[in-house]
């Protein structure tokens, strides 16, 4: 097995040394009745046969690069530069583990330090961790920080949330003591959720752009929210939107939480993506997760470290703030590469060219006879509605070669008002060509 | 001019004189100072060359931004230079043993890395129509079936992102086959020996946590969990290995005390790499236990993840795995996405995080399984089972054991007794590791034990790897016991940097980088 260094000659002798017979005697305390001899699965594989077996595999899925490609709702098609995937690949941050021993990790601590500034200015706000798994759960770690810091247990969720970072929250948080309002499905961005925040309300989730595209204005739903003393948190899944968007700090959030797949990160089927949390520092020891903080070494040179974990678990144990340990190292690695390409000036850039692909597909999808676009405003994903069940129609694309976008019902399944809705995304990926083939298609499949 | 007095200027803590001359750049070498990206970078300069978008009408309503971004950027070279120059101030198991125990940092081949770049895996959306991604649901039932196999469990939650994340889970199912028979059980029995997660997670979803007693070898005594049981248990979380590398000998005993209670068996998996292929977990009672694929299964840690931490259930909680998961059909495995696709016997406790799990690290581990095979991974346990001997074995006379010389699992376990005398502490021998080219071992953990050095070699190193390390291990005690203190508590003296002030990091948090203040002659007097 060409992993395990050792010849059967090197066994012996080490057995010999530790002055056991055989490797069975170094297994005695497992009761003897109920060790394993032999699993019902394949025995070891060359490279050769395993790159067959797991090709065989990828052959069976449409990639994204290789059809026009319009879907979004939490994960986007981005371009990722070459550099970005080849310096994650680097020996030293690859196969580096949590730098928890200082002097041996100041590049995975710098890397770190670097990210939670960058995130901090995307979003407007004074501090950031050092990640999360994903939006989602940073969005659930977000309520429950909210309920330790107002002492109240109603968290109020927007319409325009992710349904899935909704069910992730309905799912932990009720366990976790907290009742939680979930408003209804609001494709049209009418909710009137200034009604529901109350003496009661820890917290107010509001999703900008909402999983349908909409701009939501954050300032009139922080201000009523700190009139009763809650809390903002506002949540995104498109981080590139904040190129081009007022961040949540700026109107006025306490909390922000999001997605940052978008940068340096590959689709991969759902994960591993990178969680972003970002708050107020009068806050921050509420916080979950890893923070990197800059200090000295013995000679005075700066250096940094991982610091204030007494909010952690393995000190705290069952006081902590939250259980996470292992978070999304590398691809916060990948996602600071990336916008350190970028610049801010290329970031704009980069948002202003998923802007215009969106407008110019919104423009061209609403003019066909029957589809109505819901957006007022949006950055690179909007909703329309199609004159029939949008899942059905989607699948029709598909035979045409076009993956279209998300139907609303795959992420809210039952509904029959949302059933002819689909979310469609344009990044900075897809050429004119692209778009036309899509609009072909469909005006095709609604003729 | 080093790199100190480019950002804002720090006061040594500790000045400890370094008998090297000084460079000009405060470089070393191959050890190169690196200026922080806000330092080096420009507001006005991109790596990525992209065309201006044609003049469109704009549809952010009024909620275009108003405020700078306030971030710099490099060229790709600049990029580049900035980056390796970080890494290379890394230690990584591909340049050395880390033997950090309970971590299991093991070879992480490359094939696998190849393997989640296949753009059928790595360029798919979790939410393309599912016509499209037939093989990315066969591999998540593939991986599912290799898991359930070496474990002997009834059904798996994939989605789980990490081993807390997958403890977390577990527990949520626990909790929700409590409330599903109606009970209110609100108690989770947990040694005093645990990792931090595990407390963590049972108090994150309202459970008190109770604290069992070890023995004096670290184990748990089936009459100690016994003495503790009361309608009120809800469940019990054990780790098997435990953290002192020691099989709980007594498991199936604690187990069926526990099942007779009418709690559940939670099993933190993160030393699987003893067992896999010697004993399943499902033959020991476990009702849960999650598997961090990033240990046993060599998906790279990354400096801190990405992890993936899959549970896999007994008969008893199968029915409560989260969304989404894979499901037999006659055409093959189908992915189960919302309650409305459940069957009856299907009752998911809600969903633990958006789409499918890390599929990225499925990937990477199910190539590892392939490439093992069964006689393969039993043979990595082995090997695993065997360093950890060797490496007990070659230090047993010079180092100190909590209970004395016995066999151990994947890592052993010493302890400060050996240092006693010395004025080394157990930090200034791990500190003096790294002087030899060492990362240092897991320190003060487990809590049990004290000034705890846990040593988990893995089945990656070689024999000839594993003398030297004793070797050195063995220099080190000796001049610990000749009185050369200063070379302990001096350490790191060739790292990139020397030992870090973490009580000012913590005191007065900088967690982001500052603009420094314009430079004056009364900043600068004083």
């Amino acid at each position: 097995m060409r992993y395990l260094p050792h010849s059967d000659t090197d066994r012996q002798s080490m057995l010999a040394a530790i002055g056991v017979g055989s490797i069975d005697d170094l297994f005695a305390d497992i009761p003897r009745d109920l060790r394993v001899h032999g699993l019902d699965l394949p025995k070891a594989a060359g490279e050769m046969s395993v790159e067959r077996t797991l090709g065989r595999l990828s052959a069976r899925n449409v990639s994204a690069s290789s059809v026009p490609f319009f879907v979004g709702a939490g994960a986007y098609k981005h371009h990722v530069p070459a550099t970005v995937d080849h310096l994650i690949q680097r020996s030293e941050f690859l196969t580096s583990y949590t730098p928890y021993q200082p002097e041996i990790t100041q590049g995975t601590l710098q890397v770190l330090f670097e990210f939670q500034t960058q995130i901090a200015h995307l979003t407007g706000m004074e501090v950031a961790n050092a990640s999360m798994y994903d939006g989602s759960t940073a969005t659930v770690e977000a309520v429950l920080m909210a309920h330790r810091l107002t002492k109240r247990k109603k968290a109020v969720l927007s319409g325009g949330l992710h349904p899935h970072y909704r069910a992730v929250v309905e799912s932990l948080s009720p366990m976790a003591g907290d009742t939680v309002l979930s408003l209804p499905a609001d494709p049209n961005a009418t909710e009137d959720i200034l009604g529901q925040i109350d003496a009661e309300t820890s917290c107010v989730v509001v999703q900008s752009p909402s999983v349908y595209g909409h701009l939501i204005d954050l300032a009139p739903i922080a201000a009523k929210a700190h009139e009763v003393g809650a809390l903002l948190i506002a949540v995104f899944t498109e981080v590139v939107s904040l190129g081009l968007i007022e961040p949540p700090g700026a109107q006025g959030a306490d909390i922000v939480v999001g997605e940052g797949q978008s940068i340096g990160n590959a689709l991969s089927f759902g994960g591993p993506y990178v969680g972003l949390f970002a708050t107020r520092m009068k806050f921050v020891r509420q916080m979950p997760g890893r923070l990197c903080g800059e200090t000295v070494d013995a000679e005075g040179r700066r250096g940094f470290v991982l610091t204030l974990s007494t909010r952690e678990q393995h000190i705290r144990r069952d006081k902590a703030t939250s259980n996470i340990c292992t978070n999304s190292g590398l691809c916060a690695l990948a996602f600071t590469i990336h916008m350190t390409l970028l610049g801010q000036a290329g970031l704009s850039r980069l948002a202003r060219v998923n802007h215009a692909n969106a407008v110019k597909l919104a423009e061209s999808l609403s003019a066909l006879p029957g589809v109505t676009l819901l957006n007022d405003s949006f950055f690179n994903e909007f909703t329309i509605r199609l004159p029939g069940n949008a899942a059905d129609i989607v699948e029709k694309l598909v035979a045409k070669g076009v993956l279209a976008g998300v139907p609303a019902s795959r992420l809210e399944p039952g509904k029959g008002e949302l059933a002819d809705l689909l979310i469609v995304a344009s990044t900075e990926v897809n050429t004119d060509d692209d778009r036309a083939a899509l609009v072909a298609a469909l005006s095709e499949v609604l003729a | 001019m080093s790199m100190n007095s480019q950002g804002r200027p720090t006061v040594a803590a500790s000045a400890a004189t370094s008998d090297a001359p000084k460079t000009f750049t405060g470089n070393r070498a191959l050890q190169i100072e690196e200026a922080l990206l806000f330092e080096v970078g420009r507001h006005d300069v991109t790596g990525v060359d992209l065309d201006e978008p044609a003049a469109f009408k704009p549809r952010l309503g009024k909620l275009a931004r108003k405020q700078p971004i306030d971030l710099p950027g490099l060229s790709e070279p600049e990029t580049m230079r900035h980056y390796v120059r970080l890494s290379q101030k890394n230690y990584s198991i591909d340049s050395g043993l880390y033997p950090l125990g309970s971590c299991t940092m093991k070879h992480n081949p490359r094939l696998n890395e190849k393997m989640a770049r296949l753009p059928g895996i790595g360029d798919v959306h979790p939410l393309q129509p599912l016509s499209t991604v037939g093989g990315a649901v066969e591999l998540m039932a593939e991986l599912g079936r290799w898991l359930l196999e070496m474990t002997g469990m009834t059904s798996v939650a994939l989605s789980p992102k990490a081993g807390a994340h997958g403890e977390l889970c577990g527990m949520m199912a626990i909790k929700a086959a409590i409330a599903a028979k109606g009970e209110t059980r609100n108690i989770v029995l947990v040694p005093e020996s645990a990792h931090g997660t595990n407390p963590a997670t049972a108090a994150l979803i309202g459970f008190k946590v109770v604290t069992v007693p070890a023995r004096p070898d670290g184990t748990v005594a089936p009459e100690a969990v016994k003495a503790l049981l009361s309608p009120d248990v809800a469940a019990i979380m054990l780790t098997n290995p435990n953290t002192c590398g020691l099989f709980e000998r007594d498991v199936v005993e604690i187990a069926a005390a526990i099942h007779a209670a009418g709690a559940y068996f939670y099993c933190d998996g993160a030393n699987f790499n003893a067992i896999v292929g010697k004993a399943k977990v499902g033959d020991l009672g476990v009702d849960a236990m999650h598997i961090n694929l990033h240990k046993t299964f060599s998906t790279p840690h990354g400096g801190g993840g990405p992890g993936a931490g899959p549970v896999v259930l007994s008969e008893r909680l199968a029915a409560f795995a989260p969304l989404p998961f894979v499901r037999a059909g006659a055409d093959g495995p189908v992915l189960v996405e919302s309650e409305e696709a459940l069957l009856p016997g299907e009752t998911p406790f809600g969903r633990m995080t958006a789409f499918h799990g890390q599929m990225g690290m499925f990937v990477r581990a199910l190539s590892y399984m392939l490439s093992h095979g069964s006689d393969g991974v039993q043979q990595a346990s082995e090997d695993a089972v065997l360093n950890a001997n060797y490496v007990r074995a070659g230090l047993r006379d010079l180092m100190s054991q909590p209970s004395g010389d016995r066999t151990c699992m994947h890592e052993v376990l010493f302890d400060d007794t050996f240092l006693e005398g010395t004025g080394v502490s157990t930090l200034d021998f791990a500190k003096a590791m790294i002087d030899e080219g060492y990362h240092p071992m897991t320190m003060y953990f487990p809590l049990v034990v004290h000034g705890a050095m846990l040593i988990e070699p893995t089945e990656s190193e070689s024999k000839a790897s594993l003398d030297l390390f004793i070797a050195t291990l063995r220099d080190l005690v000796m001049k610990a016991k000749a009185g050369e203190l200063e070379l302990f508590q001096q350490a790191p003296r060739f790292a990139p940097r020397r030992r870090l002030d973490e009580t000012r990091a913590a005191r007065s948090p900088k967690l982001k980088w500052e603009k420094p203040e314009p430079w004056t002659e009364a900043a600068a007097a004083e």
